[in-house]
């Protein structure tokens, strides 16, 4: 299947990336590319195939439901690119 | 020179006092004062902190109480966050980003004592095969096609920056990672030695994240036994990374001179895609000549989905950044690009900060991951991945270990394979399955070819059995007694 330029535009948007206009079309070449090369895989029959999500293949341990960190708020905020006392300042949100 | 030593050699002359680590890491510090600018191996250098670390190491080492790794050089891949030295995965986004905490693999060097130079250059976000991507400009490798000067080869990628250092003798070793041959292809590239380890041997806590069921760190060294060492320090459970391994971290080193008789090496006849070059063939046919001679037996394994392997990678690596790097938002860190409200923020910072290639991949991995196109391309990866690991652990039913070209080509020219991403993925033909599997694979330099460039052996081996590949890529390097130089290196400014 091939994208076209709405559905470029829409996964930019799911991507939160602005594309401007003049971009869409390159984008759709080199996507269209990737996902027709990608299309090879409809020749393997994956029928009674179970997924495999990773190459761990250990079960995910468990761990006690404790506090283990905390307190360094100063270190969190250390990198933020605007800030409001100890909070991460952004544009309004609601009017 | 003091930069030509083996981190195994060094070691021990440290050891004897013959030189101290303060010399050591000055020598280094001096080459890469001399070659970086030309380089570009290194994003960040840290001489002050470097000389801090060989100060304390020489201390150690005159009181008898110094850690193995005490006082050697080293390069730490800028994708490892490191307590209050910037770390910018090579991209915009990050370049103003100084973590405060340091990751478990480099905590582990530094508990060992060594020394870090400075943070290596990387494509961005390790999404690359040339180190091209890097928003700090690319890397020269510093090996040059014979009586060929002028053209300027790249390192390959994503470790680009880590082999070329190593290569150029701006580091005794290096840490790297591996998702699709990150590793391996850019010390085959570069005539070094690389290993991936299991998934799982090394914790990815602090590791910038990619694809996070591929990711895996590991070192990059001048030779095999350097390579075993770095695993050493590196590797081990950490209760921080919930898919580490705990399971006990034998010493790698011993195995690389345990030797091959009486194993049984698999050739996957699937290694051979149209086109592949004579030379890499005659390489590989050597590389079986000289495992028969030390006693191995050759068998041919087949591996029947690894033509399917790029295209699965190509669906689950995306996916998987998709959703790592949705955390770069321009809020908690990183740069920000101002906008007329939040989501404006989020698509001005996002468009700003990462480079063209991380984009395609973002948005290939948002629509593979999108409603109803879900079945059709992730979970059929999925699916893909289950038969690729079915392909290693029937093979490895009946061979201990499989040996691979590393690379379909030896070092290519900047600016070449740039047409359309797709051809730059092919690069990682014969790399990408083993990540896909999750198992172990080490490159080692094995001969060079007609232009006199680097090429290497790859080695695969059975999940947490480093020590076969590295008693297999001990056996290969004894035999191949590769000694060529890169035309750039310490000493030797070009």
């Amino acid at each position: 299947m091939s994208l076209d330029p709405a559905t470029i535009r829409r996964i930019a948007k799911l991507s939160r990336i602005r594309v401007e206009d003049a971009e869409v079309a390159k984008l759709q070449t080199e996507l269209n590319a990737i996902l027709g090369w990608i299309e090879q895989l409809n020749e393997v029959d994956v029928s009674d195939i179970e997924p495999l999500s990773g190459g761990a293949t250990m079960a995910l341990p468990m761990r006690e439901d404790v506090v283990s960190d905390g307190g360094i708020a100063e270190k969190v905020l250390a990198n933020a690119p605007d800030r409001a006392g100890e909070f991460f300042a952004v544009p309004k949100v609601v009017e | 020179m003091l930069t030509d030593f083996s981190i195994a050699a060094a070691a021990k002359g440290l050891r004897n006092r013959a030189f101290s680590a303060r010399e050591l890491t000055q020598a280094h510090l001096h080459a890469i004062d001399a070659l970086n600018p030309r380089i570009n191996a290194y994003i960040t250098v840290t001489p002050e902190l470097a000389l801090a670390q060989a100060d304390t190491a020489d201390k150690a080492l005159a009181a008898g109480e110094a850690g193995p790794l005490a006082g050697i050089p080293l390069a730490i891949k800028d994708l490892f966050c490191t307590e209050g030295v910037r770390t910018t995965a090579a991209s915009k986004i990050l370049s103003p980003f100084i973590p405060p905490y340091e990751s478990t693999v480099t905590a582990q060097l530094k508990r060992d004592g060594a020394v870090f130079l400075g943070k290596s250059n990387l494509d961005e976000f390790a999404m690359g095969s040339s180190n091209m991507t890097s928003a700090f400009g690319p890397v020269e490798n510093p090996w040059k096609r014979r009586g060929d000067d002028d053209t300027i080869l790249v390192p390959g990628g994503s470790s680009g920056g880590s082999a070329a250092a190593v290569a150029a003798r701006m580091a005794l070793g290096a840490t790297a990672t591996d998702t699709g041959g990150s590793i391996r292809q850019p010390a085959s590239f570069c005539g070094i030695a690389g290993i991936k380890p299991t998934y799982g041997r090394c914790s990815r806590y602090g590791v910038v994240a990619f694809a996070s069921s591929l990711d895996q760190a590991g070192p990059v060294a001048r030779n095999v036994e350097d390579c075993a060492i770095l695993l050493n320090s590196m590797a081990g459970y950490d209760p921080k990374d919930s898919t580490s391994a705990n399971i006990a971290v034998p010493d790698f080193a011993a195995a690389v001179g345990r030797g091959v008789k009486g194993l049984k090496i698999g050739i996957p006849r699937e290694y051979r895609p149209e086109g592949l070059s004579a030379e890499i063939e005659a390489l590989w046919q050597q590389g079986m000549a000289w495992l028969r001679d030390e006693g191995a037996e050759i068998v041919d394994v087949s591996l029947p989905h690894t033509k399917y392997g790029l295209a699965t990678y190509y669906i689950v690596a995306p996916a998987e950044a998709s959703s790592n790097l949705a955390r770069y938002d321009g809020v908690r860190f990183g740069a920000r690009v101002e906008g007329h409200d939040l989501g404006d923020l989020y698509e001005r910072t996002r468009a700003a900060g990462f480079g063209a290639e991380v984009k395609r991949r973002i948005m290939i991995g948002t629509y593979v991951l999108s409603a109803g196109y879900y079945d059709a391309y992730y979970l059929r990866a999925q699916k893909l991945r289950t038969l690729i690991l079915r392909d290693f652990t029937d093979a490895f039913r009946t061979v201990d270990a499989l040996l691979t070209p590393t690379t379909p080509t030896a070092a290519f020219a900047a600016g070449e394979n740039m047409d359309d991403p797709v051809t730059m993925y092919l690069n990682d033909i014969f790399t990408v399955t083993a990540n896909i599997a999750g198992i172990p694979g080490l490159s080692v330099p094995a001969g060079l070819d007609g232009k006199g460039l680097p090429l290497g052996l790859q080695i695969l081996g059975r999940p947490f059995d480093e020590e076969t590949v590295f008693a297999v890529g001990g056996s290969i390097e004894r035999a191949a007694g590769f000694a060529a130089l890169p035309r750039i290196r310490a000493g030797v400014a070009l």
